[in-house]
């Protein structure tokens, strides 16, 4: 396999494989590496071709992913050995999106589409897969909703015990979506900040593998796998720019650092010698990293969170550091918008593309607007917004925002109280829809080879 | 006046073995000033080379990190329990 060790991101000493996440001599940060040397020795058409013909799931791309069996299951079929299929999520041309922001190419990854409908399904898939390798029984995290679901979702799955422990003023839709599966759900009476504190000083008192603290050098791993998805589903193309929420600055981090990863085995192209511009988005609420992007810093100073968008309110993000290492790297930025426009951002996405997103996907469409009106998005760019969790699970970012018309069940009260409005076409029989059509014909999508096998 | 200092894992290799150290002290600095003459190779691990903590470690009184405090200057009463932890943990 290609993974060789843990090695520290800040003075490279090196570890074996294990739950290890912090460099004993400096406390900087473990990360897994590989020795990609000889992957691509078959040719690159070779290796295109067996990631093709892979299971429709995040193990497709297991010889960029840290287990040191490969990939668990054959198909992603069989629920003990593998859990839950994350990943292959759809990638959406949203032109009338790009066309109310004065964009061209405007694309949306919706990680909603996942098992437990957010981007954590794959770092889980990931960190849990490990957990097994190395023998624990017991899968847990710290969580601010929808990693919650996901861990307590994938030990139902893997037949693992889990301990999920969240902020007591969670939304009640991420507890319900939590307990269901049987997890032992711990609510703190703090922040998530707190709750990370716990969970850190837990990981020194169990033999669990909390997934976010003993297993993150492998977890955060599992965010490099929507980077390989938006490549392979432009048809083995970068984008030009990507817009993705900043929380901890792990998934923003690790989505770059698989875009160069395939850069340097050869798997795209990169004709100008550019990798995507990142743009991370937070809430104004809590915005540490943003904070500091502004004003010139490199480390955040950490905030107590106050926002609507509870999945993002990390006040003290672990990857801030790094985050505004690769928003400067890549010349993007990061920005923040406040709860009205993130409530406006969900309703921009759902009226223009039919997705619903919860409020971190609010922070995100909301910043991808900022961007545009403020004319720093070049038009002629390829955009993709990253779209990491669903909206049913913070319902309450909507609640009031539309109105509902009460009638009695006649034409009369209709006419009376509901048509009024109504567009020219809702109104006429003879309404046919203009298609919209990409200026990108022939994209490839993900391979259906092993779905029909 | 006592002080209990809790130390990481990653760190009770260079403080003999202790999960826990009893220091006096009136300020986080101090304490952690104490703690450096009893575990002489803490000081390099925990500090960087002008004084402050390194920007991976986080430090708590009570459970509130110092930097909602006064930083190395909050104060800590007698009985207090102080925190040394890994920052790179969450998300």
């Amino acid at each position: 396999m290609a993974v060789r060790n843990l090695k520290c991101r800040e003075c490279g000493t090196e570890y074996p494989l294990e739950a290890l996440y912090v460099c004993e001599r400096c406390f900087g940060p473990l990360e897994v590496d590989y020795d990609h040397s000889r992957l691509a020795d078959g040719g690159i058409a070779e290796l295109r071709r067996r990631i093709q013909a892979g299971p429709q799931n995040i193990w497709r791309y297991a010889d960029f992913l840290p287990l040191q069996g490969g990939q668990p299951g054959p198909s992603g079929r069989l629920a003990s050995r593998v859990g839950l299929p994350a990943g292959c999520t759809p990638l959406i041309r949203a032109d009338r999106l790009a066309a109310e922001l004065g964009l061209r190419e405007v694309w949306v990854k919706n990680d909603a589409a996942n098992p437990t409908h957010s981007f954590k399904d794959r770092v889980v898939s990931v960190a849990a897969a490990r957990a097994r390798e190395l023998g624990y029984q017991v899968i847990a995290c710290a969580s601010t909703g929808n990693l919650a679901n996901s861990v307590a979702a994938h030990g139902a799955a893997l037949g693992l015990e889990s301990y999920v422990f969240i902020p007591a003023d969670l939304e009640e839709q991420k507890v319900l979506a939590t307990g269901v599966y049987g997890t032992r759900l711990v609510a703190v009476k703090g922040n998530y900040d707190d709750v990370n504190r716990l969970c850190t000083e837990l990981s020194a008192e169990r033999e669990w593998a909390f997934v976010n603290v003993n297993l993150r050098p492998y977890y955060a791993e599992g965010s490099k796998t929507l980077a390989f998805e938006i490549v392979e589903q432009l048809g083995w193309e970068l984008p030009d720019r990507c817009v993705v929420p900043i929380a901890s600055g792990s998934l923003f981090t690790k989505i770059a650092k698989g875009f160069a990863e395939w850069r340097e085995v050869g798997l795209v192209d990169s004709p100008d010698g550019r990798l995507p511009r990142m743009n991370g988005a937070q809430a104004a609420g809590c915005s540490p990293v943003a904070s500091a992007y502004a004003a010139g810093h490199d480390v955040c100073r950490p905030v107590k969170p106050d926002t609507i968008a509870k999945s993002l309110a990390i006040g003290n993000p672990a990857d801030g550091p790094y985050a505004l290492e690769e928003a400067r790297r890549s010349e993007g930025g990061i920005d923040s918008v406040d709860d009205d426009e993130v409530r406006a951002g969900i309703s921009l996405l759902a009226r223009t593309t039919g997705i619903f997103t919860e409020t971190a996907g609010g922070v995100t469409t909301a910043v991808l607007a900022k961007l545009a009106r403020s004319g720093s998005i070049d038009p002629e760019e390829r955009v993709v917004l990253v779209i990491t969790g669903e909206g049913l699970k913070t319902l309450d970012a909507v609640r009031g925002s539309f109105e509902v018309h009460a009638i009695e069940p006649s034409v009369a009260d209709f006419e009376a109280v509901a048509a009024d409005g109504l567009s020219e076409a809702a109104s006429s029989a003879a309404h046919v829809p203009s298609a919209l059509r990409s200026s990108r014909p022939g994209l490839a999508q993900l391979s259906t080879a092993a779905a029909a096998r | 006046m006592p002080v209990t200092v809790k130390i990481p894992t990653q760190l009770r290799a260079a403080a003999a073995g202790d999960a826990e150290a009893q220091l006096d002290g009136d300020t986080v600095q101090e304490v952690l000033e104490g703690l450096f003459e009893r575990y002489d190779e803490l000081r390099e691990r925990i500090s960087d080379g002008d004084g402050s903590l390194r920007r991976f470690v986080n430090v708590y009184v009570g459970g509130e990190d110092i930097r909602f405090l006064e930083g190395l200057q909050t104060p800590v009463a007698d009985g207090a329990e102080v925190t040394i932890l890994p920052a790179v943990a969450g998300g």
